[in-house]
């Protein structure tokens, strides 16, 4: 890391997270102004140009990559049209202990009183929330799922490598072509169109102005430094903004450059969750690398430093905060951006290049909280480049993430994408499957499935609530065999999965009709051909995914009930129920009983993991095939990000041995502490989930820095990496643990059963270990890591 | 048909030999080696063993017991050392898992189910099984139907041991052995009986014998601070290693006292208790004094 990276390195990570309230001030008398003169389409790009010609610009000292969503770095936009901030609620932004965001007394005063009054009963979550039918709203209050599209846009949007062959005058050009093509006669969808691509028109122009405005700040910068280098610096960068986005960039100044006008610009067009993504940075940006290093315009060094700005960039910019939200309730400022490293190219030949290793050198000097990434691994991936990734792993970041690229491949053609576009497709946010730069893969929300069999097991009543949420599947005591439960889960499962669909595909329409994003759709595939917009069917692929949570738990709680009480009848379910009601109160030896002697998902137990496999094939048939409005089908996917934590307050104990409100089992990961038989029984038990029929798995690992010290012990956990693959996982991620987790799992050592930890010559688990050697491995962590 | 007694099976074992291994722990050894990390794997016999730190005072275990060896105390549970066969049925009860087998009887066949769970890691790392203990040698017959049926399957097979045996034992399994880490402590015959209980001229005998036969052999030398790690011992032992054919690797296995808890656990004196793990400068001292004499030598395994 040079002199100027760390500098910029240290203003992103220092820099306060504050609310900027200039986007809705713009926005808010743009619409006071003009609603209703134009089609929704051309008006939300008239907003967009809007912003583009007024809001504040900033070029930072030493900056070389340029640009800014909010006035200043990690200020942040709020998007009222969507979901408008209250008074009260910027004000717990300002004053929660955690993931907090400053605004002054001014500004929200000035919000309550030009802003909030004007969305009230507009902004599209009022409108959908006074819409949805009664017996959703109550299943989404008990915690039965979440709906991604009530706080924000729709997201997860990667770009293929257009943008560094095309300006924006190439897509008006395309554009001008698509308009005369319309067919007004015989097209009933023409005028539609013709609005649909008039708005991309101007949001063309509305990048081309935003970029011209920063090349003229530069150039009025560097006309007034004193400093030489600087002065070249901005003048260089004026000529930049110059030329992207308005053209394709030439170099790989102009490649970096051109990618974050577009990610500012989709980003300040609306708020799609999973801010925007480059999608194979690497491979986009290594005909520029390898043209600057023939050509003499650029070294190694130099490619790195520019890179570098780029991840400063995504950095200064944290998610927007949600509405409605608790003092005590922390969020993350994290966006997901997600890099992907590697993988394929389209034509199926191997894609690591120089650029990869460059990119992973960045990742590991700046281990920045934004952008994360993650490396695409296929049979042809050389070990050297896993090798290499597993030593910034290693370094305990947390990332990257390590997929299975010829599983991505394999996912995306059983749903009929071609090849090629698989091949260049990949992972976004946390592990979503998807066509880069050809689909909208739009995420819906998470799937309480524990909460589902609580259901079954009170004849469709939520007992934390009370009410009446699903259909009456029968009172459980008149259960004779495991199937009559399963059979009552089933029908509790459809039941829930049908009432999200139905209200998931009125928000689809709702932003299709009322919240288009012209630009968005301006570089994502298809939609300039298809006259329509990202939200409404434009892209080549339109897919949309329930993400289902806690396979772990529900498998581990089923396998309890199937060998306890079906099988042994050690327990009666009469018994059993009244447990679960009590929170296992005065029960402890049931409660261990169940915990200890069940055989659970995660140890390579086929008696565990038939269930998890039956489980996994009824998400997928209630899931799977659905119609959206697009025209398209929903899939399952299945991740839980943090919202295994939310389920698990909502859920009541289980008969896994949980106790009520503790989080349920994240991703497709085994339950916390069910996994006792090493790593190599994980990646077997999850093996034999059909993956390919997923959207995407997350499978989370716990290792000691310890366990991979040794280069040896590298090539160990490359190795599992590979086996795990060969079984078709989909992604693996290691948490090389720090002494927070280590301390936890002395207090809870049930639930670290799994941690794996380097002794002396050999490894244990860290449970196994006596206080003293558990305090000993504490401190030499602590002093590894100085 | 042949069962043997063993305490523990170890899967993702990753410094038990090449690659991903999983590790078999015979139980039974004829060392008694004070600094033992296995302590549990001395003794031969099978054992329940109770922790009273785990017992959340159900007494299920009591109603259980088919011999009526257990009843309640004023400290947990207190079996009855005259009636208790070690039968294992109050480990099945006990619901808070307070109670814990140390050594179960396992077939060929069943211990082949859990080995081929993890054929597809020993795949992609040319890894394999460890016959580890206590001292496999112990339980020679069945060692050699595992190695058999290992080796039907094509799984790598290394043998952790003492080398501790009768030569003509030693030979025969020495066929079904594609890696030895072979234990080595003392070169003085005296010592090592005082430390270990048993005379060292077996062992060395049968280190020579491994070598001329061509068998694949890591030395592993556990260094004991103020026991074995005196100068005289480690020449001794470099000059013993350097006219055999076939060693050219060393692994050195510095003290530690992580099995401190497991003497607690099983109620076993830990004589040791005063010995300090060895400083990481002494131990590189000694790794490339003995690389200096021709040697590849690792620390760790």
């Amino acid at each position: 890391m040079n002199a100027r990276i760390q500098q910029l390195r240290r203003e992103s990570f220092e820099a306060t997270p504050r609310i900027s309230i200039e986007r809705a001030l713009i926005e808010t008398e743009f619409y006071k102004k003009h609603q209703g003169q134009h089609s929704t389409p051309v008006l939300r790009a008239l907003v967009f140009k809007e912003l583009c010609t007024q809001k504040t610009i900033y070029i930072g000292d030493d900056e070389l990559i340029v640009g800014e969503r909010g006035p200043f770095p990690k200020s942040v936009s709020t998007f009222p049209e969507l979901t408008c901030h209250t008074a009260k609620d910027l004000r717990i932004l300002n004053n929660r202990a955690m993931t907090s965001f400053k605004i002054s007394d001014e500004d929200i005063d000035r919000y309550a009183e030009e802003v909030v009054p004007f969305w009230q009963g507009r902004s599209m979550r009022e409108r959908v929330f006074s819409q949805v039918p009664e017996a959703w709203a109550k299943a989404y209050q008990a915690g039965l799922f979440t709906e991604f599209m009530e706080q924000r846009a729709a997201g997860h949007t990667t770009l293929d490598n257009t943008i560094y062959q095309k300006g924006m005058f190439d897509f008006k050009n395309d554009i001008a072509q698509a308009l005369i093509r319309l067919d007004f006669l015989e097209d009933k969808e023409a005028a539609q169109k013709a609005d649909e691509l008039k708005a991309m028109d101007i949001a063309c122009d509305a990048a081309i102005a935003f970029a011209d405005r920063h090349a003229d700040l530069a150039a009025q910068m560097a006309a007034h430094e004193k400093d030489p280098k600087r002065r070249e610096e901005l003048k260089t960068i004026a000529t930049v903004c110059r030329r992207v986005p308005a053209h394709a960039p030439e170099t790989l100044h102009e490649a970096l450059q051109m990618y974050w006008f577009v990610h500012l610009g989709t980003i300040t067009e609306l708020n799609g969750w999973d801010a925007m993504n480059p999608g194979r940075l690497d491979q986009h940006l290594y005909p520029f690398f390898q043209k600057g290093v023939a050509d003499g315009t650029l070294d190694r060094e130099k490619a790195k430093e520019l890179i570098s700005c780029l991840w400063v960039k995504v950095n200064n910019h944290p998610a927007p905060p949600k509405v409605g939200v608790t003092a005590k309730e922390s969020g993350t400022y994290n966006d997901f951006t997600n890099i992907n490293l590697g993988g394929l190219r389209p034509d199926g030949s191997d894609g690591v290049n120089e650029v990869s290793y460059i990119i992973l050198e960045v990742i590991d000097e700046l281990h920045l909280l934004q952008p994360q990434s993650n490396v695409q691994i296929s049979d042809k991936t050389p070990d050297r480049f896993l090798k290499a990734a597993c030593r910034v792993i290693r370094k305990g970041y947390g990332y990257p993430s390590v997929f299975n690229a010829d599983e991505v491949v394999m996912e995306q053609i059983r749903v009929g994408k071609s090849v090629e576009d698989a091949r260049e497709g990949g992972c976004s946010g946390c592990i979503e499957t998807g066509a880069f730069g050809k689909e909208a893969y739009i995420l819906t929300g998470y799937l309480n499935v524990p909460k589902i069999l609580e259901l079954a097991l009170n004849n469709g009543v939520d007992p934390v609530s009370g009410e009446q949420l699903g259909p009456e599947t029968g009172d459980p005591l008149s259960f004779d065999k495991f199937d009559d439960l399963y059979a009552a889960f089933v029908t509790q499962l459809e039941y829930v999965v049908d009432l999200k669909i139905r209200v998931n595909n009125y928000i689809e329409h709702m932003f299709a009709e009322n919240a288009p994003a012209p630009f968005l759709s301006v570089v994502i595939r298809d939609c300039i051909k298809n006259g329509r917009d990202y939200y409404n069917g434009g892209p080549r692929y339109n897919t949309n995914y329930i993400q289902c949570c806690g396979i772990g738990t529900i498998t581990d709680s089923l396998s309890a009930l199937k060998t306890h009480v079906f099988e042994d009848k050690s327990v009666a379910m009469e018994d059993l129920l009244e447990a679960l009601k009590t929170n296992f109160t005065n029960n402890e030896a049931l409660r261990l009983k169940l915990w200890n002697k069940t055989p659970f998902f995660g140890n390579d137990d086929d008696r565990a993991d038939a269930i998890m496999q039956k489980v996994y094939a009824s998400l997928f048939k209630a899931i799977d095939g659905k119609p959206n409005t697009k025209g398209t089908e929903y899939h399952l996917n299945m991740l839980s990000t943090t919202c295994h934590i939310y389920f698990g307050k909502m859920l009541g104990a289980t008969p896994n041995g949980r106790l009520a409100e503790l989080p349920i089992s994240d991703g497709t990961s085994p339950s916390h502490g069910a996994d006792r038989n090493g790593p190599t029984a994980v990646v077997k038990s999850l093996g034999k989930m059909d993956q390919v029929k997923s959207g995407g798995t997350l499978l989370n690992q716990r290792f000691l820095p310890e366990v991979l010290e040794k280069e040896k012990d590298l090539d160990k956990l490359v190795q599992l990496i590979r086996t795990y693959f060969r079984f078709n996982g989909h992604h693996i991620q290691f948490n090389i643990v720090d002494t927070d987790t280590l301390k936890k799992a002395q207090a809870a050592p049930d639930d670290y059963a799994d941690l794996l930890v380097r002794v002396a010559g050999y490894s244990d688990y860290f449970v196994d270990l006596d206080e003293y050697h558990q305090q000993e491995i504490i401190e030499r962590t602590v002093q590894n890591r100085f | 048909m042949q069962t043997g007694i063993i305490f523990d099976i170890k899967r993702y074992a990753i410094h038990d030999g090449p690659g991903i291994r999983t590790t078999v722990f015979f139980k039974g050894c004829p060392l008694t080696c004070p600094w033992c990390h296995n302590p549990e794997g001395i003794d031969q016999s099978p054992r329940v063993v109770y922790r009273k730190s785990m017992c959340i005072g159900c007494l299920e275990c009591i109603d259980a017991c088919p011999e009526k060896a257990l009843s309640p105390g004023p400290d947990g549970i207190i079996t009855n050392e005259l009636y208790c066969q070690h039968c294992g049925t109050c480990v099945d009860t006990c619901p808070a898992g307070a109670r814990e087998r140390a050594g179960k009887t396992e077939t060929v066949e069943s211990l082949m189910e859990t080995i081929r769970k993890d054929v597809p890691f020993f795949d992609t790392s040319g890894g394999g099984v460890t016959f580890s203990g206590g001292e496999p040698l112990m339980q020679a017959q069945f060692l050699w139907e595992m190695l058999e049926a290992c080796g039907k399957e094509d799984i790598h097979r290394v043998l952790d041991t003492t080398g501790y045996t009768d030569p003509d034992t030693l030979k025969r399994v020495a066929r079904g052995i594609d890696l030895f880490l072979f234990d080595l402590k003392f070169m003085n015959a005296e010592q090592h009986r005082h430390f270990t209980g048993v005379s060292n001229e077996q062992i060395l005998k049968n280190l020579e014998l491994l070598a001329n036969l061509g068998s694949r052999i890591i030395i592993r030398i556990p260094l004991i601070p103020g026991i074995n790690d005196n100068k005289d011992n480690i020449n001794n032992m470099a000059t013993f290693l350097a006219h055999l054919p076939q060693i050219k690797t060393v692994h050195i296995l510095p003290y530690h006292d992580f099995q401190k808890s497991k003497y607690e656990k099983f109620s076993m004196n830990y004589q040791a208790r005063d010995i300090k793990p060895p400083s990481p400068e002494r131990v590189e001292a000694i790794r490339k004094h003995l690389a200096d004499t021709g040697l590849s030598v690792e620390v760790g395994g």
